[in-house]
């Protein structure tokens, strides 16, 4: 098959644009065998991939200078120090009841799936063991942190958004002060502190409701449940439970910090912004709770 | 003083700054004028740093804004207060918590006794009771937004004032008193300042010099006899359509 050939236009001739594109300026088509295809067609998925790929390391980038900016910040503890405990007591507050709601329908419909799974040749204890480690290992920890994806997420997401397109983040800089130890080091701890503890409580209520609702449905005693969840239990299975909440924690708060430090474009894009902090949280907690679960348990 | 030379900025296509030139001497006060969109503001961040020339240099206090790294720039913003087009207060925290952020001194922020003071004081110059630092931005007018912002931006005793339209969006009568209060804080505090805006009256009532931002350069920069006199065809076209509207009361 033949090459690309030029047809029409002179090489040099100026077009408007700039960079790689000023090297094609002239070709207003290119023919390829019998076909002609316009230049701008040719174009457009370089152009597509070159984009994409600028656009991600541009987003690396920024990342990367916010992270730089909260290790730098750490050392302004004055500051960041008592907005992380109000923020904490916000955040705690705030999610107490959404996370004992979910823990306790988590608890009890593990254990009414798990009456209804049952086969009568096991031995009633097994169902301690089943709901204690399918909440602590993976329920409590996801849940919480999905659910928590959509609240924490969106609201920093909006609540930085907002101040960046009304000016409040170029005004604490205009101050001399530092919006990472005032505005992100704060919420950035929160997660990392508050996903943990919420989810020990999510675990805690979660296994006690599973274990009323699972005497609803199965004749197991107080005996044999406590029996079943101590047996296999490993105080390892506690940790992971947490170290996993530790980085969907982190990882909520550091990407909705992120999209909503970088907001542009007013409403639309405090809007754009928050759908991308929840989005990409969720995305990130299953892709880490995939991750741990592959290095931690094996 | 402040002084920019040679300024390039662009935004993609967009060349907004276009080898701007300006100064402002110590202790006078220069009003930046220009058409909405001509880069007046983007000049502004420019002198305290939120915006970064593509090239050319901006001179404040001696020191370059472009290179002088960032704690030094977080120094020097502690003598630049800065008043926002539309205050830029910090809508979670009431007026006396917004006005003592502007307490650049770690000491003085954290000693309840001056910085009630200081807040008290500030509000004074910008005529508000103290009462109002008890009330929240969404519980003020416009016009009290604006003298809060400038609360706030002289709080910390700047060295250099830098106002962003502070009559935009606001009544003539309120205009006029916000312009007052600019030129009575120079008066008693004896601040360099800069005021971006497009109101012409208004500049004139306040300004020492002027200057006409206009395609990306500097049209003019002079006193306002230069103004007046000026046969550059774009100072004429800004000042003439200003002036039909509403005479110069300088």
């Amino acid at each position: 098959m033949e090459g690309p050939a030029r047809v029409g236009g002179t090489i040099g001739a100026a077009t408007g644009e700039t960079g790689c594109d000023a090297h094609w300026a002239g070709w207003t088509s290119v023919s390829w065998g019998s076909t002609i295809l316009p230049m701008n067609a040719v174009l457009v998925f370089p152009r597509f991939i070159g984009r994409a790929v600028l656009g991600g390391f541009t987003q690396l980038g920024r990342f990367s200078l916010l992270t730089f900016e909260i290790i730098r910040g750490l050392r302004e503890w004055r500051i960041w120090l008592p907005r992380t405990i109000t923020e904490m007591a916000s955040v705690g507050m705030g999610s107490l009841f959404i996370v004992i709601l979910i823990a306790s329908f988590t608890g009890a419909v593990t254990a009414f799936q798990a009456g209804y799974q049952w086969q009568t040749s096991l031995p009633l204890y097994v169902l301690g063991t089943l709901i204690v480690s399918n909440i602590v290992l993976e329920l409590g920890p996801v849940l919480v942190g999905l659910v928590l994806a959509g609240r924490i997420g969106a609201r920093y997401a909006a609540e930085l958004g907002t101040m960046r397109v009304t000016e409040q983040i170029d005004a604490l800089d205009s101050l001399g002060r530092s919006p990472a130890s005032h505005l992100i080091i704060p919420r950035v701890i929160t997660g990392f502190v508050m996903l943990p503890v919420l989810t020990i409580l999510a675990d805690l209520v979660a296994i006690l409701v599973g274990w009323y609702s699972v005497k609803q449905v199965l004749p197991i005693t107080d005996a044999d449940f406590i029996y079943g969840a101590q047996y296999y239990y490993r105080p390892f299975d506690g940790y992971y439970s947490i170290i996993k909440a530790f980085f969907f924690g982190g990882a909520i708060t550091l990407i909705s910090c992120y999209t909503g430090f970088n907001t542009k474009q007013g409403a639309e894009g405090v809007g754009r912004a928050v759908t991308a902090a929840v989005v990409a949280s969720m995305v990130i907690i299953l892709v880490l709770n995939a991750t741990l679960a592959r290095v931690l348990l094996n | 003083m402040i002084e920019l030379i040679g300024v390039h900025k662009r935004f993609g296509e967009q060349v907004v700054l276009d080898g701007v030139d300006f100064d402002v001497r110590e202790g006078e006060t220069v009003a930046l004028l220009g058409a909405s969109g001509s880069g007046k503001s983007v000049l502004l961040k420019h002198i305290n740093g939120l915006i970064h020339p593509d090239a050319g240099q901006v001179i404040v206090d001696g020191q370059n804004v472009v290179t002088i790294g960032r704690k030094n720039l977080a120094r020097l913003r502690t003598q630049i207060g800065y008043v926002f087009q539309n205050g830029a207060l910090f809508d979670s925290m009431d007026v006396f918590e917004n006005i003592r952020l502007g307490l650049s001194d770690e000491t003085q922020y954290t000693d309840a006794e001056f910085s009630q003071d200081r807040v008290t004081e500030c509000l004074r110059l910008v005529n508000l009771p103290p009462e109002t630092a008890k009330k929240f931005p969404a519980e003020l007018s416009g016009g009290m937004r604006k003298r809060v912002g400038i609360a706030r931006a002289i709080a910390g005793r700047p060295k250099y004032l830098l106002y962003d339209e502070p009559t935009s969006g606001l009544d003539p009568v309120n205009a006029d008193i916000i312009d007052q209060l600019v030129k009575q804080l120079d008066n008693e505090l004896g601040v360099t300042s800069v005021m971006v805006t497009h109101d012409v009256r208004g500049a004139f009532r306040v300004a020492d010099r002027l200057a006409l931002l206009s395609e990306g350069t500097m049209a003019l920069q002079g006193t306002q006899e230069e103004f007046l006199q000026s046969d550059n065809p774009r100072v004429r076209e800004f000042l003439e359509r200003d002036f039909h509207t509403a005479p110069v009361a300088a």
